[in-house]
Parts: C-alpha cells; structure tokens; sequence
C-alpha cells in the first residue's frame, strides 16, 4: 500500500508484486517474487530514512500506528483500568491502569486516540482535559506510594484548547503535574510514540527516561499552529515542521531525548509486532537500570537531567556584561 | 506561543486615549497613576524594569544580565530568529525577555523576576528559562521569598522543544523551592498565556492578577477556531479566573505593592 505522495516510487513495485502473487507457483515465479519484494523494502527504507520533518509527522499521525492500549495489550499483563480524578469526572483522553511488565507490579499512563469516527469522539482525538492530567498524577501518587515504576505512552496533538477546559484550569493542571513528577520516589520511563503536543504531552513526560519512536515527532507547537503564527498562515506548516527541529533525531541532539527507538520499515502502522519488540527491548534495559538507584539518586538525577535542558555555552551563551549590575531606576 | 491581550502600551505623545474608556487624558498623569488609567482603571501594559521600579523600594541588583540565546534551531520564519533577538535587544535594552532582580520591598529582601513583553512577546525560550530557574534556585539557597510577574504569550517558538523544557526545568526547580518552606508569589499581567500558564504562573504558593488581564492556557482565538463559536463576553480574564477557583485574589496594580508586602510578612514575619 501507498499512503503517501512520497511513497509513489513504491507503487509500481507493490503492484508488479501483487499482480505477480496470483500467479500459480513456480520456481521462477518465486524468485522473482522475492527480488520484487527485496527490492520493495529496500526503496522503502531509503524513503524512510530520508523523511522531511512533514513527512514524519504524517507517519506519526497515521490512524494505523499503535496507540497506547495496544501497547498496553502487547507488552503488559493483568491491566486494571482506573478511572477519575475524584474531582469532576474521568477523561477517556488519557488511560491509566495498574498492569504487570514482565511479571513486575507498574502504572501505565497513556494518551488515548480513536481508530473510528465513534472512537475519536469518545477519545476527544486524544486530547486531554484537566481531569485527564489529574487522573493520570493520581494514579502516579499511587505508584509511588507502592514504589512501582511508572510507563507513560505519549500521543497527543496536545493538550484541549476548549472552554470547558480552561474553565477547570488547564494551565494549573499541566503545570501541578510538571513540579509533581519532577519529585516522585519511583522510576518514570517516557515513550513518546506518536505525537508528542506540547505542553499536553509534557505534562505526563517528566521522566528519568524519555524514548521517542523513529517517526514520532514531539514540538512545542503543532506545525500547523506555529505556521499560522509565524507565517500567518496554516498552509505554511511544511516549513514550520523543518524549522522547530521536531523530529527524534533533532531531539537527540539537542538532548531532550535519550532514546530512539527503531520502527520497522516503513513505520510503525505496518508492522505492530515489531514496533512493540522494539518498544519492549528499550524499556526492559531501562527498568533494569533504573531498578538499581535508590529513590533519592533517583530524583536528583531526574532533577539534573531537566535543570540541564539549555546548558550554558550550547543553547545559551553568558555574554561579557556587567552580569550582576546595581540599577536604580526610581522615578 | 500565543499572542494576544489588549491595547498593550501606553502610546507616545502629549496626550493619551485609554483603550478601554477612550478618554483622551494628560500622558503625565497616566504615568504617574503607575499607568492605569485614572478615570477607568484600565491597566496599561508596563515593561520589565517599570515593574520593578514600582515594586522595590530604591534600587536593585539585576543578576544574569549577559545571559544570550545562541539560536540553537538556526530558526528561520518570516525572518530570521536572529533579527527577531536582535530587534528585542534594541527595543528593551535587555538581552531576553525577563529580568531578574535583588531589592528590599517593605523592609524585607526579596528576588523579583519580571517579564519583558516587548521581547518577542515575552516568550520563554532557554534564557528566560535560565533565568527563573536560576532566580528560584537563588531564592531557596538564601532562602529569599521570590516574586514573579508575568507578562507573556507562553513558551518560544523560535527555540522549539527546548522552550517546552523550560517549563519541566522551572517546575522542577520550584518543587525545591517548595520543600525549601521559601515563599513564591506568582503575578499574572496581561497577558500570561500558554507555556507560561501552564507552569510557574499558576505554580504560586499565591497566584496574584492583575484586573481584566487575559489568562489562559490556549489562546482565545485557537478556542474559537477549535470550537467554532463566540467565546463569552470575559473568558479568561482575571474576574473568570477567579469565578472559577483559579486564582487567589485580583489587586490593581496602584495596591499590588503594599498587597505583596502584607502576604510575605504573613508568611515570614
């Protein structure tokens, strides 16, 4: 299947290889058969490895991609759902639950979109309102109490931009949730595995850990969002998506990110077995090691790790002034 | 990240008109009610160090003064980010959009950090961030109370994610001073949307507004094009803030002095 305008050079090749599968076999048949698909993967991840920032948030927005009950159901067992904020209601946006990784007690944390017209509704496209973020805090309070280890799945366009939302205190939600995971007693490992929407996303990815999928993308704004600011125009967003450094790459290299993990060729929404091989390896590694500080160590280091987020001399510079200069400037 | 408020500045000239009353009034006058306007109230938009003018009593030790953006994107939109930098210096007289400062208020040292909104307005990018985390840090180390006022459109896009890190760097920090039982009083302006919101500002041990100040986490007009209608009259201002349990008191600017002053001796005296 091609989905999208880059992926035409595949057309060709993915129609010879099914015309040529409803043939009856032979061995020349067979052989050909395997040196069109060889070849179909090997374009394909050419493609996919050389994607435009909007070429990466397509892939990251693909209705086919895992979301964070599939992950849920392929990497933990026994998951208990829990529901509220014990305040005003309980958010479908957001999914928290208790579960088993690998037979060990954690809290699972996620954004939640839809598949279906149905679902996306019920799911508010993924985006949370207030009483996700406290939900998803609540059930963290709870892990931390119980020292288990905390999973988060991120995949948000971002945070709700509505009234009902403002009305309830957004801001105060996602800011009560940043101080407060920033000091939890317990491991907190972060995958951001689609989109990662601002301060919507931030808000459960404080973590000692922050992993983003290949082709996930994670920005203060949506490209859309910053185009229509800066350019005035929403049209602009393939320019915008290139200039906010969006991709996992980029990320890595400004180091707001740890670790990429690989998806199969062509992206996660083809091949959900192997995306979850990969998701699981790099989770497995990171409990391990993280199983290993105390809570104290824990935290400074979570602390360290986010002080550090502009460091003097990279994305910053101290520049020869009088730094600390006496100004009086009564009137 | 989103613009927006009202008529900001108090215009040049002679003469005057309010934004909201549309008297013409003597510009001299307005100045000298601290710029609100005398015959409505309206509060006009002040910068940084004004601010800081009229909260401390005598002068003031600004720290992190040297502290520059490197453009970390290489941002190009419209124009490059590094005229958007450029233009700011020139315009406030400050290398980003916050300034950071020591002085006495009422007889007691305290740490104010106050937003500039004619720097790109007065979005946080790494400097901005740099600068409150460094201004809290100071402020449990020599277990000063802090003051913050807020004067933005929320985080930097121009600095992408990493402008989105400021706001975990500074809630972090404040997770310190917190424990650290140091007071941290947060003054929302017109206006605090967005990033900014959605950390420090509503972060304080006290959420102080200044009265019809837009406050919010999206912006007005990213609401009404999600939700397609009319937003009603007084969304997001402070008196909605406060209908809602958002904040703890609005004061008009002319008492905001003596208000902090009575809150940080409630809590240190």
């Amino acid at each position: 299947m091609a989905e999208w305008d880059f992926e035409a050079p595949l057309k060709k090749l993915i129609e010879q290889s099914n015309e040529l599968a409803q043939y009856p076999g032979d061995p020349d048949k067979e052989r050909e058969l395997i040196r069109l698909r060889r070849e179909l993967e090997e374009r394909r991840r050419e493609i996919f490895s050389n994607l435009t920032p909007w070429q990466t948030t397509m892939v990251a927005r693909h209705p086919n991609r895992p979301y964070s009950l599939d992950y849920v159901q392929a990497l933990f067992t026994e998951f208990t759902e829990l529901h509220g904020d014990r305040r005003f209601a309980d958010d479908p946006a957001i999914v928290c639950g208790f579960a088993l990784y690998a037979g060990r007690p954690v809290a699972v944390i996620g954004h939640q979109k839809g598949r279906d017209m149905k679902q996306k509704i019920y799911r508010n496209f993924g985006c949370p309102k207030p009483e996700g973020y406290r939900k998803a805090l609540r059930v963290m309070r709870i892990a931390e109490k119980f020292r288990r280890p905390i999973i988060t799945f991120v995949d948000t366009p971002g945070a709700y931009p509505g009234i009902d939302a403002e009305e309830r205190g957004q801001a105060e939600a996602i800011a009560f949730n940043l101080r407060e995971m920033s000091r939890l007693r317990t491991p907190i490992i972060v995958n951001v595995t689609g989109e990662g929407g601002s301060g919507g996303a931030l808000a459960i990815a404080v973590g000692d850990r922050v992993n983003m999928l290949e082709h996930s993308i994670y920005s203060v704004i949506s490209p859309e969002g910053c185009a229509s600011i800066l350019w005035r125009d929403a049209r602009e967003a393939e320019r915008a998506a290139f200039a906010m450094k969006i991709t996992a790459n980029d990320l890595k290299r400004l180091g707001v990110v740890d670790e990429i993990v690989s998806e199969p060729v062509g992206g996660a929404h083809l091949d959900h077995e192997t995306t979850f091989r990969n998701v699981d390896a790099v989770i497995a590694k990171q409990m391990k090691t993280l199983a290993s500080l105390r809570p104290e160590a824990l935290v400074a280091e979570r602390y360290r790790k986010f002080r550090n987020m502009g460091r003097l001399g990279q994305e910053f510079i101290q520049e020869d002034v009088a730094s600390d200069a006496v100004i009086d400037e009564r009137v | 990240m989103i613009s927006g408020g009202q008529e900001s500045r108090i215009p040049e000239g002679l003469w005057v008109r309010c934004g909201s009353c549309k008297e013409i009034i003597y510009r001299k006058e307005v100045v000298r009610n601290q710029n609100v306007c005398p015959k409505c109230g309206f509060h006009f938009r002040i910068s940084a160090r004004e601010r800081l003018a009229l909260l401390f009593n005598g002068p003031w030790t600004e720290f992190d003064r040297g502290l520059v953006s490197s453009d970390p994107l290489r941002f190009v939109d419209t124009k490059p980010y590094a005229a958007r930098l450029k233009h700011g210096r020139a315009r406030t007289n400050s290398c980003d959009a916050l300034i950071s400062a020591l002085g006495e208020m009422g007889g007691m040292r305290a740490i104010i950090a106050s937003m500039e909104y004619a720097f790109i307005g007065g979005s946080m990018g790494v400097v901005v961030g740099e600068k409150v985390a460094r201004a809290v840090e100071k402020a449990a180390h020599e277990r000063l109370p802090l003051i913050v006022v807020s004067c933005s459109g929320g985080a930097r896009m121009m600095e992408g994610a990493l402008s989105l890190m400021q706001m975990a760097k500074i809630s972090a920090a404040l997770a310190h001073l917190d424990e650290a039982g140091v007071p941290f009083i947060s003054v929302l302006t017109d206006p605090t949307t967005g990033g900014v919101t959605a950390s420090y500002a509503m972060l304080g041990d006290l959420n102080i507004a200044e009265p019809n100040a837009l406050i919010g986490f999206a912006g007005p007009r990213v609401i009404e094009q999600t939700i397609r209608q009319k937003l009603p009259p007084g969304f997001q201002r402070s008196e909605f803030l406060l209908d809602h349990g958002m904040i703890d008191l609005i004061v008009d600017r002319r008492d905001l002095k003596a208000t902090l002053i009575c809150c940080l001796k409630y809590f240190l005296g």
